[in-house]
């Protein structure tokens, strides 16, 4: 049965290939470059400094948290207005209708990140439009400036990540038995105990996929934080980028690459035990 | 249709159903149907699929609203009542248990949503589990039952809320045949059991026949026939329920004479058979007679027959074995028409071939003609 190894081998080649070269050779290489520090010109030395740096400088792992934090917000924030969306999309829609709000939501994909994150900012800086439509309704007497809050870069997040919520969140809506609301309305269950004993527990796993992937999508998202917060983002991927960019400090940005990598797998861990989910249902459903 | 009441006098039917209508855009479901049912018995509405009948059990259910007319459950109008407060209680067609949760916590759902503390809830359901005998099962997953034992749970769960009606929307229509058999056996000792009054829905006239009490032929959203089910066996109302309920053997025709009682019938082919009259019928009006196939009587030949009846004579195009409800399939020979006629249990005949003449015949008490109808099914 050698031919069918050897067939097996050749089918997983290119994809064994791909994680290979691009995936797993970078890391090793990133890996071994956090682990040294530059002593004198083109002389390095294996330490522990480029950690001690981030554990040691306070705005290091002051943004890291606050990253984590706002990215954890984002995802909730992300299921609690995907989720009637999805409902609407998997339960209430019929046929066309459906189908119709499923290409709605998908109709920003179409335009690139960047060009979507500008139109935000046309919208929302001080010159821009809403700021415009706020001072002639008479709510401000002056332009405000929308840019460069915290709730900004939510907004911009939860924008960018929505889709990526809907999807799994669409098919375990669907494949939940409307008999099954009916059963439980009929023995005597009201909106919110069906949702809390039927409905969650059923769309479990597709909740779970869809938090997993819009956390990890907006810790590691650059662009929107960077364009809607400006200076004052404070999101860990610039920092990243300024040391790789800016500093030329590859050692010092790798470490921190790896930081952000352990900080996304401790959270996707964290999130699998609070909400008592296997990790291999819960990627069937995303 | 007047309410035909068939409730025990005295005491308020559990369910009385008043000129209900409902119409969906096209069709109506239901027309300005009445009917009641009576405490403590098994009530089924047996119809074809798109009869209005699955829009019917949901009515009382509470999931559709009426258009017009009332439904009354223990003797209250239920017009304002949302599915979740009425005394009522679905057994759904695929069971609809939650696989989410234990058995017990099936059960003990309803009694959870009434605000029943959570030991008294464990104590309740694993009560209501013994007594339809799945005790010690609380612990398991739902998956983890046989179907019989998830009908059971289906109905504890909704039995332990003490409903004053069960409802049943055609819980055996999914299982097989063996355990169908053996489930229709067990809905009735648990319905009389608990003495719950129990309404059925089902296409499955057998179903119907062996459960139920009373039985409601439901034909374009009305009933064609509401009776026992010895009733709308043996004196069908209407030629819908002589087709529908049972294997019956149906002949178009024409009516030749009227006497007092009985029909001659010209089926076409110069082949004249004699039926019971029911309704009105002139002569020469278009008719269709019935003749159930354990009415008939088989013979080689004519002397083997009962004196003083009509022999008709067929060929045999076929042999039905399937023990007591053994047929033959025969070609009247004047008509061609395709009849079935019951093989005697004493296994005389089952030495018959196809192609072999035989004779048979029938007392016209047993067969029965009605007037046409106007679009005939």
């Amino acid at each position: 049965m050698w031919y069918r190894r050897l067939l097996l081998a050749l089918l997983l080649a290119p994809a064994l290939l791909w994680l290979f070269a691009l995936i797993i050779l970078p890391h090793l290489d990133l890996a071994l470059l956090s682990f040294r520090e530059r002593v004198a010109p083109r002389e390095y030395v294996a330490s522990l400094a480029q950690y001690r740096t981030f554990f040691g400088e306070p705005l290091y792992w002051h943004v890291f948290v606050r990253t984590a934090l706002m990215s954890a917000i984002a995802t909730v924030l992300t299921l609690l207005v995907a989720f009637p969306i999805a409902w609407i999309i998997a339960k209430l829609a019929r046929g066309r209708m459906s189908a119709l709000l499923f290409v709605v939501c998908l109709i920003p994909f179409w335009v690139s990140e960047t060009v979507r994150t500008l139109g935000w900012m046309i919208l929302l800086r001080e010159s821009g439009v809403l700021p415009a439509l706020l001072v002639h309704l008479g709510i401000t007497r002056e332009p405000v400036e929308l840019l460069y809050h915290d709730a900004t870069i939510l907004v911009g997040l939860v924008y960018t990540s929505l889709l990526f919520m809907v999807v799994p969140l669409v098919s375990s809506l669907e494949s939940l038995d409307n008999a099954l609301i009916e059963a439980a309305y009929d023995l005597g269950g009201k909106g919110w105990s069906i949702l809390r004993e039927i409905v969650i527990p059923h769309a479990a796993p597709g909740i779970t996929a869809g938090c997993i992937v819009v956390f990890m999508l907006t810790l590691g998202n650059y662009l929107t934080p960077t364009l809607l917060g400006g200076k004052s983002s404070q999101w860990f991927t610039e920092q990243i980028y300024t040391q790789f960019i800016t500093r030329f400090n590859w050692e010092q940005g790798a470490a921190f690459g790896f930081l952000l990598l352990a900080l996304s797998t401790a959270m996707v861990w964290l999130g699998l035990k609070i909400s008592g989910q296997r990790f291999s249902d819960v990627m069937r459903r995303a | 249709m007047n309410a035909p009441t068939i409730a025990v006098s005295g005491a308020t039917p559990d369910l009385e159903v008043r000129s209900v209508s409902k119409r969906f855009a096209t069709h109506v479901a239901v027309d300005t149907l009445s009917f009641s049912v009576a405490r403590g018995s098994f009530f089924s509405i047996l119809g074809p699929s798109g009869c209005g009948k699955t829009t019917l059990l949901r009515m009382i259910a509470g999931f559709i609203q009426p258009d017009s007319g009332d439904i009354a459950i223990g003797g209250r109008s239920m017009a304002q009542v949302a599915p979740n407060r009425r005394p009522v209680n679905m057994v759904f067609q695929h069971l609809a248990l939650f696989p989410m949760m234990s058995v017990a916590q099936n059960v003990a759902f309803g009694l959870a949503r009434r605000g029943v503390g959570r030991a008294e809830r464990l104590r309740r359901a694993e009560a209501m589990l013994e007594r339809v005998g799945l005790a010690g099962a609380g612990g398991k997953r739902t998956d983890e039952l046989s179907g019989g034992q998830r009908q059971r749970v289906a109905i504890a769960r909704s039995l332990v809320l003490e409903p004053t009606l069960l409802l049943l929307d055609e819980p055996l229509g999914a299982l097989d045949l063996k355990l169908r058999e053996h489930m229709k056996l067990e809905l009735k000792q648990l319905q009389s059991a608990f003495g719950t009054t129990f309404v059925y829905i089902t296409h499955d006239q057998s179903e119907a026949l062996v459960l139920s009490d009373h039985v409601g032929v439901m034909n374009h959203g009305r009933f064609e026939q509401l009776g026992t089910p010895q009733e709308l066996y043996y004196s069908p109302a209407t030629s819908f329920v002589a087709d529908f309920v049972g294997a019956n053997n149906r002949l178009a025709g024409k009516a030749l004479s009227i006497t007092a009682s009985l029909v001659e019938v010209d089926t076409g082919g110069g082949w004249v058979v004699r039926a019971r009259r029911h309704g009105e019928i002139a002569a020469g009006a278009a008719v269709e007679a019935f003749i159930r196939p354990e009415a008939a009587m088989l013979g080689r030949t004519p002397a083997e027959l009962p004196a003083g009846q009509t022999a008709h004579s067929g060929e045999v195009t076929g042999m039905l074995f399937d023990g007591a409800n053994s047929v033959v399939l025969l070609r009247e020979s004047r008509s061609g028409l395709q009849l079935r006629i019951a093989l005697p249990q004493t296994g005389a005949y089952s030495d018959l071939t196809v192609g072999a003449r035989v004779c048979f015949t029938f007392d016209p008490e047993r067969a029965i003609c009605f007037p046409a109808r106007a679009a005939s099914a």
